[in-house]
């Protein structure tokens, strides 16, 4: 393991993180209902940015430098399978199964029809 | 806004939004995360065509990691208004992924691995969503338990 690699996937991931946050945040704060609206943008932003970067990357254009700051390290921090879950649990202590079963299968949908058309985005622009 | 930020000062004011404190904490926790995700991916590659084990173990022990901390941080910890934010939108956030379960399963089913595909598809959120029932549960009987 390359210390430079390391690195290049912290500073990612120290960008993706923080924006997490303030973009949970800024969308909460105008959409506060029970639906956790703010996970869900950063889940289906990060897969549909990966998708890219995969898609780009399986057509030879994207370094390996810029696949571990980008897609280990920005992504993977700008998304999150730990706050998803245990916003979906909260909504079930809460009474809510609805919208609770709803995030699961909106926010799994939403991604993978990102992280597809991200990748034939990818293919399309480095090909 | 997520339960997750809050930490365990119950709902922070809107005051809190661009504290550069919690910003630096959730950006440092989610480097430390970055990273043990990375070393965990190095440690066990996932060959191309196969399922994802990686990915899952780490999703999956993200979830259980979160579902511990949440209830520590709401019913124990009372005074760390800075654990949330690190451990759980930081660590936690940074070390789990949603991208990367997303992308493998796009990777596996246009290689035409359809089945392991759906496999992982439906694999991550049911041990996710059990991870993080079973360990918030688990943690808060042991919390109270301990209180009696």
């Amino acid at each position: 393991m390359r210390p430079l690699s390391l690195l290049l996937v912290v500073t990612g991931a120290a960008i993706g993180a923080p924006l997490r946050y303030l973009t949970d945040r800024a969308v909460q704060s105008r959409h506060d209902t029970v639906f956790p609206w703010g996970t869900f943008t950063v889940n289906v932003l990060g897969s549909l940015i990966l998708g890219i970067l995969t898609g780009a990357a399986a057509a030879g254009g994207v370094s390996s430098q810029v696949q571990l700051a980008v897609g280990t390290g920005f992504c993977g921090a700008l998304t999150t399978y730990s706050t998803f879950s245990y916003e979906t649990l909260r909504m079930f202590e809460k009474d809510h199964p609805r919208p609770a079963v709803c995030n699961v299968l909106v926010s799994i949908g939403a991604g993978l029809l990102a992280a597809l058309l991200g990748a034939a985005i990818g293919q399309k622009i480095w090909a | 806004m997520s339960d997750v930020h809050q930490g365990a000062n119950g709902r922070q004011g809107r005051h809190l939004q661009h504290n550069p404190t919690v910003l630096t904490a959730v950006a440092a926790g989610g480097a430390i995360g970055a990273a043990g995700r990375y070393l965990v991916g190095l440690a066990w590659p996932a060959a191309p065509g196969a399922f994802p084990v990686s990915t899952l173990g780490i999703n999956v022990l993200g979830c259980a990691l979160i579902g511990v901390l949440m209830v520590l941080v709401r019913e124990v910890w009372t005074g760390h208004p800075l654990a949330g934010p690190f451990l759980g939108t930081g660590v936690l956030g940074g070390f789990t992924t949603f991208s990367t379960y997303a992308v493998d399963i796009q990777r596996l089913a246009v290689d035409g691995h359809v089945g392991i595909a759906f496999l992982s598809l439906a694999a991550t959120p049911v041990g996710a969503l059990l991870a993080v029932w079973m360990a918030a549960a688990t943690t808060r009987r042991i919390a109270r338990g301990m209180t009696r």
